[in-house]
């Protein structure tokens, strides 16, 4: 199954310090010769990015820095493993790595898989059911 | 929400996430061990024991705040056993005995570090299981043990075959790994070029066996072309630049993502060209021909795999069954037959040529290799016959056939359903 990992914070993003690049640079090579991790990256500040946006039916374009303090995404990583216990235990280990290199900071890893036909629960209307309209 | 989980369901749960929290760190653990002890079989029975050891003692004590250290401690400790229970120590294990047993008088936590550099080590895992010295099925039982951390009863599951059989074919292998010298041994340059071909074929007959067998009877069995696919990726890791790999994972990709498609909602198969093109999975497709143009770039286009991968994609890329390229298809499996001398491929290549050409130019194939051995008990071939015949409408002819390929079938559902094509001869006058 596949699982994207999205890391949000509500801090303002200085940042990964030098220690956690350095972990996270030696837990995806880790995981990638181990033949499970997919892809992944860490984004630029949300200061440096736009937004493109509707809101009641009208489609506006907003240049950064943003004023809101949401919760930020700072990153992501797409796994390929066997289920979401496992998907769940990956998600820790890669999280504990901010506990240990950047004391103090407070985010979240959202652990949510990939949708594809099968999948139970999947948001979008089950495929079949979509063939089964089209038709 | 269901009622309050049972005593058995909380279990069960308990026993997934250690399962999982293992699998985690199996990788690292292996390679830690291996590195140390110097010994692939032995490292990977201690990993399978340490697996052991949670499932014992995590229920009772919760998951460890850093299970990776109390998996490889215990390990260790059991290396140490295991060392002290083997007479004649060489001295490198006798080193490895006083360094263990020092470890243990001090502080547990100091040196229960795993190494995260896992790449020289998978490389040997991965060439070790897959060793041409040793049976097919054992290293594909090996393989999948190493590198993807499945249990010996995960394997059974998936090769429907009892533990006891799985258990014994890993302990043969080990044993003939042992005696040959091959306990810790790396292949390189040339030699790695030539063991390439064991580990292609072991990953592909993993892939298979799940892919054929994907009937839903099994919910491990498709789980195998995602462990075959895994394995890919880690060959991928160790050898980047043979094009041959690529083209495997582009066949594996290009296969698996026609998944959804290939049952209907009975549980009955569906023929690739009947399949609803909408529930193929257009992203696995997508990685699939990137994979097929990278094995291209890197020169395999001509070679075992990657043109199967090709063949493959010829459908991929149709978007409807009426939309396909027959005359490519012809063309590919003409190169696949004479790279490999094979009457199945040349059976494969009349049905393309038949899609292209017309039935007569298919048929005109067919008999041709009508009268090779190997394929005296093989169904495809009288069915095949028999539909060209039909188009051509020498019905008596198509009937004989079917009803030749009904007796070959190897399933009641392929029997039924030449029995049907065989009675629809008398009744359409034509083509079905």
């Amino acid at each position: 199954m596949r699982f994207m990992y999205i890391v949000t914070s509500s801090q303002p993003m200085v940042g990964p310090s030098p220690a956690l690049m350095e972990a996270m640079q030696t837990i995806s090579e880790r995981e990638i010769k181990a033949g499970r991790m997919i892809d992944n990256g860490g984004l630029m500040p949300l200061a440096t990015g736009a937004r493109v946006r509707i809101l009641d039916g009208e489609l506006s374009v907003i240049d950064g820095p943003f004023v809101e303090a949401k919760e930020v995404i700072g990153g992501y990583a797409v796994f390929e493993l066997r289920d979401k216990a496992e998907a769940l235990a990956m998600a820790k280990e890669f999280m504990q790595l901010h506990l240990d290199h950047m004391p103090g900071w407070d985010g979240t890893c959202e652990v949510r898989a990939f949708a594809t036909a099968g999948t139970e629960g999947a948001c979008q209307i089950d495929a079949r059911s979509r063939a089964a309209a089209l038709a | 929400m269901s009622a309050a989980m049972t005593a058995a369901d909380s279990d069960h749960a308990i026993r997934a996430a250690i399962h999982a929290t293992w699998r985690v760190v199996q990788p690292r653990l292996l390679a830690t061990l291996s590195r140390m002890l110097r010994d692939v079989p032995l490292a990977e029975e201690l990993t399978q024991d340490a697996l052991v050891a949670a499932l014992e003692v995590w229920p009772r004590n919760g998951v460890p705040d850093n299970p990776g250290a109390w998996l490889v401690v215990t390990a260790k400790r059991r290396a140490l056993d295991h060392l002290r229970r083997v007479k004649m120590l060489s001295r490198k294990q006798e080193q490895l005995v006083h360094d263990l047993m020092q470890e243990q008088d001090a502080m547990p936590d100091l040196d229960s570090a795993l190494d995260d550099d896992i790449g020289d080590e998978w490389l040997r895992l991965i060439f070790t299981a897959c060793h041409p010295l040793l049976p097919r099925q054992a290293r594909a039982a090996l393989a999948l043990r190493m590198i993807c951390g499945l249990t010996t009863e995960e394997i059974a599951r998936a090769f429907l075959v009892t533990e006891a059989a799985v258990t014994q074919r890993i302990v043969r292998a080990k044993r003939t790994l042992a005696q040959s010298g091959l306990a810790y041994e790396t292949p390189s340059g040339e030699a790695l070029s030539e063991r390439l071909a064991s580990v292609l074929e072991v990953i592909y007959l993993i892939f298979n066996e799940g892919y054929a067998a994907s009937r839903g009877e099994e919910w491990l069995r498709p789980q195998l072309c995602d462990e075959a696919l895994r394995m890919g990726r880690v060959l991928l890791g160790i050898a980047p630049l043979e094009g041959e790999v690529h083209g495997l994972m582009a066949l594996m990709e290009l296969n698996a993502a026609r998944t959804q498609a290939r049952t209907d909602l009975d549980g009955e198969p569906v023929l690739l060209m009947d399949q609803d093109r909408r529930l193929w999975d257009r992203l696995q497709i997508g990685r699939g021909l990137r994979a097929l143009a990278r094995a291209r770039e890197l020169g395999a286009a001509g070679r075992f795999y990657t043109l199967q991968a090709a063949i493959v994609a010829c459908h991929a890329d149709a978007e409807t069954a009426e939309a396909t390229d027959w005359r490519r298809i012809a063309e590919l499996y003409g190169e696949l037959s004479a790279l490999v001398r094979s009457p199945v491929i040349e059976l494969n290549r009349a049905v393309a040529l038949g899609m292209a050409e017309g039935p007569q130019a298919g048929l005109d194939l067919v008999e041709l290799i009508a009268d090779e051995p190997t394929l005296k008990a093989y169904h495809h071939l009288p069915a095949v016959r028999g539909d060209f015949l039909q188009k051509l409408g020498r019905l008596a002819e198509a009937r004989e056939s079917f009803e030749s390929a009904a007796r070959l079938a190897t399933n009641a559902r392929e029997r039924a359903l030449m029995e049907r094509r065989a009675a629809a001869t008398a009744d359409s006058g034509g083509a079905l």
